[in-house]
């Protein structure tokens, strides 16, 4: 153990971020023994259990053949183990934060991914150009070719991520679950190979009990996948997917096997090095998805009790040697109500997701990866990895959550703050203000991150840090994170995959707010139009009004109702009377600041000026969801009454992009009779491909854009007579 | 306030309701009186009369008229008033005020006040004059009492130097007057004139606004509309089939959305008449009093050395790529409130108000996201008047360049682009105030001259790195330095390393300094309070003849 010097990591990177100081560091220290407590000793140290020894072998340079937020990360922790890095990014990318933080940067190609960073030759190339001894791929893009990994081999380059035979069987769905079964691995109930034809399905549906779901070998994102009831169904399915398999992937191979009513996904992070050491780093908790892409994870899950934690770690490391895995990976489990969990998949790579896995344990699970990838041992063992407090993670997109969940948006980030000032965030994120979200890339803004000693206190931070967090040019999702973080649903952990349409069956509307929250909003869009006012009425090179009314009747239009107000300017702040109650709102109202910070009778309170559009029309973000007010005076009020209603322009004769994009196809010309619902274009955004509709029959009158042609949201595609 | 509001609306309402009935039977009564009183009765009667013609001054033409008006979706004169200036602040001339004509039977159909309010009062405690067109007496239609209580207010603006507010809501000339209603017109127009570059002049179309009646809101600063409710024409869709055999109906010819974006003649839109009378209130906040006053400056929280890291990457890094360059100005004003001139019309330049540091200030900047941000006949006019409004009211200019130069073609030609764009040149040419300017790319041709350049007398010219001063794009300039030459694309190289840089322009000193984008904010701040001292004359002249 001697030889062993474990060192936490506090030491290490809270005063020094290179290698070479870093050293200097060490040899003043007489660190001898290796000490690791699941206290926090520095609590706002993040890999307070990081282990490594002292003057280890470590790479030189790391190249990372990845963009955004996880090359920023990635970047993170090879500065501060002063390991020099290289960035490579597209044309687009060559001022990004990644590019710039990077020690050297190679652009590859212009900004469309087929041509840059999935350009495998380029990559290659800039891993020799620069000498990196080594290439961390991130997630998505390269991280899991197996081609990749081995032209890298020949190169006698290491690449940071599982042996590309492990990568390579886990990719494969059935013979993953060839090894899981031998493994000892729980699976769901099926058949344990190819389905050959639709009577085979039925037979084998029999088998099994319904229901039963039938999917594609290679399938993924939800297609070649069908769930059946009955034989009729299944019979069906099988016929249906398998076509849909054949032209989406070319392979129709089918599988089956029982499916899972309401389950959760809940997976668990593994960490293994070249020397048949496997840990598990305990669980998340990710059912929170829409299309398959989950929106917030949280780390441990309130489903999971230390015993069945034990039984999934257990298996997921029999799993990880049973495959021979030698990196950081995640065993992915389907987990039915009854606490039965059922393997998956293994997805062989960093997860977007590690950061909360990160929180609780202290572990730097890239610093891990590397280590393994130079072949170190793992220094931890299985009791030296605690459930240490809560973390939750809340995926930061730039999209419009009043469509579908999520439809992708574009723009340039003309207001960008992350809420770091608040103890326990954490932002993993790869833009700064003034950096644009464009149609070409993932649309994520930033993993928001809180932790707490509890869930409740990872919960409250994490709604302080999303009412905090300023994002302006882009539409982002924001407004539903927050709703779900306070839905009572979610804060009791009744949670399952399909807890979103469960919820919100017509789509996620906008906070609800109750009549308390009602009484706020509208208090304090009186509270910021009496500042206003005051403010244009004291000139500091002229007059100061001096007829300024000591009390204000207001009228407040917010959710298409009235409220009548009375404000009076206090000495701390405003105090503001509506139907019967009394609202005292403390602190500065500054123009200048997005963010504004109250008190609401003395509770702590934020939320954001979005828009000030003058004639006292604001738009209030209280509580994550956007909401437009207009403050008048009583009289103003009065006379709005007699305004006519302005007639909304009908839009059914056109055809609007949903989403900015690329129209991949525009299928009508001028004059051509069109049917309702009947397609007229398709537009592709952010990897889908949306199939427009018109909105009633008709003849074409203008077709404003062609085919390839790029189009803004809200640009009119096609217009009808 | 909530007792004040409340007695207004009682006035407003109930007088209007029973006033009709009350008055008819007191005025019997008044003269009866008056038949067998002595004195007592007299001063009595005279004091009631006083009281009756104020409260029929207050009711205009009457609840019908005043229905009819609400039915429109308009407000009336006074409520219009009641709106714009703070509350209590009003304060009316000329409320007995009556026509004089007796041709048509005139002489009995007489309203005191006549067909408009006038008067002034304060907006947000600074004094204005204000008059408002009152559509329910003869149909807004000006007489010679309405000119008259109009030139009054006018008078006294200049006097005082305060702002006049004209609400426009009039159907034309009081056509019984006949040649004295012109004449009123004429009266105004030259006030107009005399006022112009003295007091601040704004005009609100709150309704119709034909005939000679356009040309006083053309003569001042400002004029705004209400969308779907007011017009302006030379003459109505009738007189136009009439002559042109043309069809076409008010909203086509002269609406809201024809003077914002087609024409030019107004200066903005809005919703409706509360949206527009309170969206005023935010302008004149923006306005100095006069020509011998500063403008008002609002305690500004937004710190002037607040740095704009965002700016640093707004342009894009492909020098063909537009962006927006409402980013930048947003940017970099206080508070991100820049209030937009002409926002709908020559989108090609962007110009509007905001503030540096609380104190009001000009921004014209070429937009590459509309044509490029080249200069035409319209961005020329648009831009030239602007800068000519801050100029006359001691407002700094804050210039951001970005321009490929002029448009060319033969539209553009015939139209006159040259004595246009010459509009621009004299504009800048002639401003004596601060004059700082920003080159955030390209500055090219004559269009570099134009836009505020050091030769112009430019107190400030900066560049930021992305800065490219030349005669023309390389492309161009290459086949005409080396006409006919062999190796294009290397001589268009050495063009580029030549000139796509700030550098021929920095070496020579017409740019003061390259800075960093982000620093732009910090930098016009300490500029602002360093000019706010310029004191700089052009030579005595009658007036400078312009190429209008």
């Amino acid at each position: 153990m001697a030889s062993l010097l474990a060192l936490s990591l506090p030491a290490r990177c809270s005063s020094l971020r290179t290698g070479r100081s870093w050293k200097i560091l060490t040899d003043s220290l007489p660190i001898t023994r290796s000490f690791y407590t699941t206290a926090h000793v520095a609590s706002k140290d993040l890999y307070w259990n990081d282990r490594f020894n002292e003057g280890e072998q470590q790479f030189e340079k790391i190249l990372i053949a990845n963009r955004g937020e996880i090359a920023c990360r990635v970047i993170k922790t090879c500065q501060r183990l002063g390991i020099k890095t290289v960035a490579v990014h597209s044309d687009v990318d060559s001022l990004s934060v990644h590019a710039r933080m990077a020690d050297e940067r190679i652009c590859i190609g212009p900004a469309p991914t087929s041509q840059s960073y999935l350009q495998m030759e380029k990559i290659l190339d800039a891993v020799k150009q620069t000498g990196s001894q080594a290439v961390h791929p991130g997630y998505g893009f390269l991280s899991e070719n197996t081609k990749f990994a081995g032209e890298l081999e020949k190169m006698g380059v290491q690449f940071i991520g599982p042996n590309s035979k492990s990568i390579y069987d886990m990719g494969d769905k059935i013979e993953s679950k060839r090894i899981a079964t031998k493994a000892g691995v729980n699976m769901i109930p099926g058949f344990d190979g190819v389905v050959q034809d639709g009577d085979h399905c039925v037979k084998l549906a029999n088998e099994i009990g319904y229901p039963v779901m039938i999917k594609a070998s290679a399938g993924g994102g939800g297609k070649g996948m069908r769930i059946a009831w009955n034989d009729k169904e299944a019979k069906q399915a099988f016929r249906l997917s398998s076509q849909e398999a054949k032209s989406s992937f070319g392979d129709d191979r089918m599988l089956i096997e029982k499916f899972i009513d309401n389950p959760r996904h809940i997976e668990v992070q593994v960490l293994c090095d070249k020397h048949g050491n496997a840990l598990w780093l305990n669980e998340r908790e990710c059912s929170i998805q829409r299309r398959n892409q989950k929106v917030i994870e949280e780390a441990p899950s309130t489903f999971v009790d230390p015993e069945m934690r034990k039984a999934m770690g257990d298996q997921a490391c029999m799993m990880a040697k049973a495959v021979g895995y030698d990196s950081a990976g995640t065993v992915e489990f389907l987990v039915d109500s009854k606490k039965n969990f059922f393997f998956l998949e293994m997805n062989t790579r960093l997860q977007v997701e590690h950061p909360i896995t990160e929180c609780i344990t202290g572990i730097d699970i890239v610093h891990q990866m590397i280590r393994s990838a130079k072949g170190h041992k793992l220094l931890h063992e299985q009791k030296d990895i605690p459930v240490d407090g809560w973390a939750l993670e809340c995926r930061v997109y730039a999209e419009d959550p009043y469509k579908n969940f999520g439809m992708p948006s574009i723009g340039r980030l003309s207001r960008y703050q992350e809420p770091l000032h608040l103890e326990n965030v954490r932002c993993d994120s790869g833009i700064q203000e003034g950096s644009e979200i464009s149609i070409y890339y993932d649309p994520m803004i930033c993993k928001l991150v809180t932790y707490g000693k509890n869930r409740t206190d990872a919960l409250e931070t994490m709604k302080h840090a999303l009412d905090s967090y300023v994002i302006r040019g882009v539409t982002h999702n924001i407004p539903l994170l927050r709703d779900i973080i306070t839905e009572s649903k979610f804060v009791s952990g009744d949670i399952t995959t399909k807890y979103l349409q469960e919820v919100y069956p017509d789509g996620f509307q906008g906070k609800k707010l109750s009549e308390k929250e009602t009484n706020e909003l509208v208090a304090l869009s009186s509270a910021l139009y009496v500042s206003d006012e005051l403010r244009s009425n004291d000139f500091e090179n002229g007059t100061k009004n001096m007829d300024m009314p000591a009390k204000f009747e207001l009228v407040v239009k917010a959710m298409n109702n009235i409220y009548n107000t009375t404000v009076e300017k206090v000495a701390e702040g405003f105090r503001v009377h509506l139907n019967g109650d009394t609202l005292d709102i403390n602190g500065q109202i500054q123009f200048h600041s997005q963010l504004i910070n109250t008190t609401l009778n003395g509770v702590d309170s934020q939320f954001q000026l979005s828009k000030r559009q003058g004639a006292g029309s604001y738009s209030l973000r209280f509580l994550g969801t956007v909401f437009p007010v207009q403050v008048l005076t009583t009289f103003a009020a009065e006379m709005m009454k007699l305004m006519p209603e302005k007639k909304e322009i009908d839009i059914s004769t056109m055809i609007l992009a949903p989403m900015p994009g690329m129209l991949k196809s525009v299928n009508v010309e001028p004059g051509q009779k069109v049917g309702e619902g009947q397609e007229v274009c398709v537009l592709e955004a952010m990897k889908m491909q949306n199939s427009l509709v018109a909105g009633k029959s008709g003849v074409v009158k203008k077709v404003n854009f062609k085919t390839g042609e790029t189009v803004s949201e809200d640009d009119v595609i096609v217009e009808l007579e | 306030m909530a007792s004040r509001l409340a007695f207004s609306r009682f006035l407003l309402q109930n007088v209007n309701k029973q006033h009709f009935k009350t008055l008819q039977t007191r005025n019997t009564l008044a003269r009866s009186y008056a038949a067998v009183a002595g004195s007592t009765e007299h001063t009595l009667e005279v004091k009631r009369r006083i009281e009756d013609k104020r409260e029929r001054a207050l009711l205009g033409g009457g609840q019908k008229r005043i229905a009819k008006q609400h039915q429109k979706g308009k407000l009336t004169a006074r409520e219009r008033i009641q709106l714009l200036l703070d509350p209590q602040s009003f304060v009316e001339y000329d409320m007995f005020m009556e026509h004089d004509c007796t041709d048509f039977n005139m002489q009995k159909e007489k309203y005191p006040g006549d067909s408009v309010v006038t008067g002034r009062g304060k907006i947000n405690g600074r004094l204005v004059f204000v008059f408002s067109q009152d559509f329910t007496v003869f149909g807004g239609s000006l007489s010679g009492a309405h000119a008259k209580k109009i030139c009054k207010v006018m008078d006294q603006a200049m006097l005082v130097g305060a702002p006049v507010i004209g609400l426009n809501d009039s159907g034309g000339a009081r056509i019984q007057e006949g040649v004295e209603s012109l004449a009123g017109y004429a009266d105004i127009f030259q006030r107009n004139v005399n006022a112009s570059g003295v007091i601040p002049q704004i005009s609100l179309i709150m309704g119709p606004c034909a005939g000679g009646a356009v040309y006083s809101p053309a003569l001042t600063d400002f004029t705004f509309m209400v969308k779907d409710t007011s017009y302006l024409f030379i003459t109505g869709p009738d007189v136009v089939k009439s002559v042109t055999n043309e069809d076409v109906t008010q909203e086509e010819l002269g609406g809201a959305k024809t003077h914002t974006t087609i024409s030019g003649v107004a200066h903005n839109a809005f919703a409706n008449d509360v949206d527009a009378l309170l969206n005023l209130r935010d302008f004149v906040n923006f306005l100095p009093l006069s020509n011998k006053e500063p403008s008002p400056t609002r305690h500004c929280t937004d710190s002037p050395n607040r740095l704009v890291p965002g700016l640093n990457s707004v342009v894009p890094l492909e020098t063909t790529s537009a962006y927006d360059i409402k980013d930048v100005i947003n940017g970099v004003v206080d508070e991100d409130d820049f209030f937009e001139i002409m926002p709908n019309y020559a989108k090609n330049i962007v110009v509007g108000f905001g503030r540096m540091n609380g104190k009001t200030v000009g921004i014209v900047g070429n937009q590459p996201k509309v044509a490029a941000g080249c200069l035409d006949i319209n961005a020329s006019v648009k831009g030239a008047r602007f800068v000519r409004f801050c100029d006359a009211f001691n407002i700094p200019i804050i210039t951001f360049v970005d321009v490929p130069g002029f448009l060319p073609g033969t539209n553009q030609e015939y139209g006159g682009i040259i004595r246009h764009g010459a509009k621009l040149l004299f504009a800048y040419a002639e401003a004596t105030v601060p004059k700082i300017t920003v080159i955030t790319r390209k500055a090219y041709g004559g269009a570099y001259d134009v836009m505020s350049s050091k030769h112009l007398r430019g107190d400030i010219n900066y560049a930021w790195p992305t800065a490219e001063v030349a005669v023309m794009g390389a492309k161009g300039a290459v086949s005409i330095i080396f006409r006919g030459g062999q190796n294009q694309a290397e001589q268009e190289l050495e063009y580029i390393d030549k000139f796509a840089n700030p550098f021929p322009a920095t070496n020579r000193g017409f740019v003061d300094d390259i800075i960093e984008p982000e620093s732009t904010r910090k930098r016009l701040c300490e500029d602002l309070d360093i000019l706010a001292k310029k004191d700089r004359k052009n030579p005595w002249k009658k007036h400078a003849n312009m190429p209008l």
